[in-house]
């Protein structure tokens, strides 16, 4: 007689099921991680090297090979990007059970989101938020918008490593065939072909409340301002709950990076990064125009060392007009 | 890979010969015949119990006398002859006969009650229902086919731990086995390190992980054999495979 299986065992075994097929490999299962939208991650132990990574592969029904193909342009934009605040990808293949995966870097660490609390002071969150705006910015300058930033797909690691993950939904930009990445096997003609569909499909599309108005509505031109958006709700993240964060230069900014608009929002990474770096060491930001009494008051703030010792000077000067011995 | 076979994996992990269930349900010979009428009602009579149960609403009497008119046309009536696998999966060419049979349910009723074709199966309608207790409630609006596919998959991997167990004990691998159970049957055994299952059982950690692993690969490759001997093409076994394990092959 069979054995009658619940529901959750059901699902348990299926998992069991679908790990990954290791035999053969230089791989060894040790745990299950976490499952995202295609793929299911693990840690494995790379018994070559004799050090554990994470090993993300396909857990999902595949019936036309779309997350095939999205499982290798990840692994292949992620590789492109050499930055150390990208996880580096170590290899990819198939496994003998068929489907295709790749190895990264084991990020031991807790997520933006769970890791907030612990961040107390201003300052450093938006220290933080200039370290993600440095690996966004370094993806756009290769020609690779992420499509789903959010807390929860950046990781801080334990010694304070600000990693930007989960690039599961990343498109490389423009047209030019040396910007574009071969998909799976198909040629360049066909890797476009098969990102549009992808996009068009809208089985995945990003996060609600950090996606861009224009990626909601499924613009198939999307550019990096469409990160910016994303940044900007990220920002408002970290700042939403902190008295300091009331600060009027801070709040344009986040106005700005979230603007309805593309083309009122920041253009650049950089242009966003810099005037939270302004704001950071008191200078003016470009998205909040200040009045020139406001300005100078600023000036004098930002000089008011100089300003104070030529006071005291002209102070002991006068004081000497006055009382010096006739 | 030069010993991968078509369908993706080790050649020792997957046999590529494949035994046809319809054409075996047709075979001139009685042992080849009843053996695939074995594998097909073994696989479909909890599944088309409970459908009948779940998504006809019908009560256990009338829901057991359905399905037992319903395998008998299966076998009598030249049922699995019109079956198609250029058109649809078996599974749901079976599930499609089972609407079809309780949309006409009073005429069904009609010639059971005056006897029918007089051949019972012997199944085990007690251990069906028994289970339909621990099974959510089904609301009108739920997707039959999805509703069909799940009680599918409980079966056939029912049927394929029965077999991993039995293996196993062959093998001298019992333990592989109870560890399968434990983390992936049992409630709760997944809060368990693996330390501390090494520790229920004396043996290393590096142990669990591996008979584990190896109770899991059993298990998948199973299911795999299970689903082969139960699907007709090449495309319909890939398919199932795909929606019971979600693995592509």
């Amino acid at each position: 007689m069979t054995r009658f299986l619940n529901d959750s065992a059901l699902e348990r075994l299926r998992e069991a099921a679908d790990s990954p097929e290791l035999t053969g490999t230089r791989y060894r299962l040790v745990d299950k991680l976490g499952q995202g939208g295609m793929g299911g991650v693990y840690c494995v132990e790379d018994t070559e090297l004799e050090r554990r990574v994470a090993l993300k592969v396909i857990s999902v029904p595949d019936p036309d090979g779309a997350c095939t193909v999205r499982l290798l342009q990840e692994a292949r934009i992620i590789a492109r990007l050499e930055h150390p605040g990208i996880v580096p990808v170590h290899d990819a293949g198939v496994l003998p059970d068929g489907r295709p995966y790749y190895t990264m870097k084991l990020v031991q660490g807790k997520r933006l989101d769970e890791h907030v609390e612990s961040i107390a002071s201003l300052s450093d969150r938006l220290r933080l938020f200039l370290r993600i705006c440095d690996a966004v910015a370094f993806a756009h300058a290769h020609g690779v918008l992420h499509r789903d930033l959010k807390p929860a797909n950046i990781m801080i690691g334990p010694f304070g490593e600000v990693l930007v993950m989960d690039w599961g939904l990343s498109k490389v930009l423009g047209p030019s065939p040396a910007n574009d990445i071969p998909i799976g096997h198909a040629d360049s003609g066909a890797a476009t072909e098969n990102r549009t569909m992808l996009t068009a499909h809208g089985t995945i599309v990003g996060t609600p409340g950090y996606m861009s108005p224009e990626q909601i509505r499924g613009d198939a031109s999307l550019d990096q301002r469409s990160d910016i958006y994303s940044l900007g709700a990220i920002l408002q993240f970290l700042i939403t709950g902190n008295a300091e964060a009331i600060a009027k230069p801070l709040s344009a900014i986040r106005v700005r990076a979230m603007a309805e608009n593309p083309e009122t929002r920041y253009q650049t990474v950089s242009q966003l990064s810099t005037d939270v770096a302004h704001f950071l060491d008191g200078l003016a930001v470009s998205a909040y125009p200040e009045s020139t009494m406001v300005r100078a008051w600023r000036w004098v703030l930002r000089n008011r060392t100089w300003i104070l010792l030529l006071l005291a000077y002209l102070l002991t000067r006068t004081l000497l007009i006055f009382f010096r011995p006739r | 890979m030069a010993d991968d076979t078509s369908i993706g994996g080790a050649r020792h992990q997957f046999p590529s010969t494949h035994w046809s269930l319809i054409e075996g349900t047709r075979s001139a010979h009685a042992e080849e015949r009843q053996r695939a009428l074995d594998t097909l009602i073994r696989a479909y009579w909890k599944p088309v119990y409970k459908y009948i149960r779940l998504h006809w609403k019908k009560e256990n009497e009338p829901a057991k006398d359905l399905t037992q008119e319903f395998f008998v046309r299966l076998l009598d009536k030249g049922l699995l002859d019109r079956f198609d696998p250029a058109r649809a999966r078996l599974r749901t060419y079976i599930r499609v006969c089972v609407d079809g049979l309780v949309m006409n349910e009073d005429k069904a009723a009609h010639r059971m009650k005056r006897g029918g074709d007089g051949v019972l199966l012997p199944l085990d309608f007690q251990s069906a229902e028994g289970e339909l207790i621990d099974l959510p409630v089904v609301a009108a609006e739920d997707d039959p086919e999805k509703l069909f596919a799940r009680e599918f998959a409980r079966s056939v991997f029912g049927i394929a731990l029965e077999r991993v167990r039995r293996e196993c004990d062959e093998k001298g691998k019992g333990l592989h086995f109870e560890l399968l159970e434990l983390y992936d049957i049992e409630e709760g055994g997944k809060e368990l390190t693996y330390e501390e299952v090494a520790r229920r059982f004396a043996i290393k950690p590096t142990d669990v992980t591996n008979y584990l692993a190896y109770a899991r690969r059993e298990f998948r490759r199973v299911v795999l054999e299970e689903l082969r001997a139960m699907t007709e093409t090449e495309d319909e076994f890939r398919r199932e495979a795909l929606a019971l394990l979600g693995v592509r092959l």
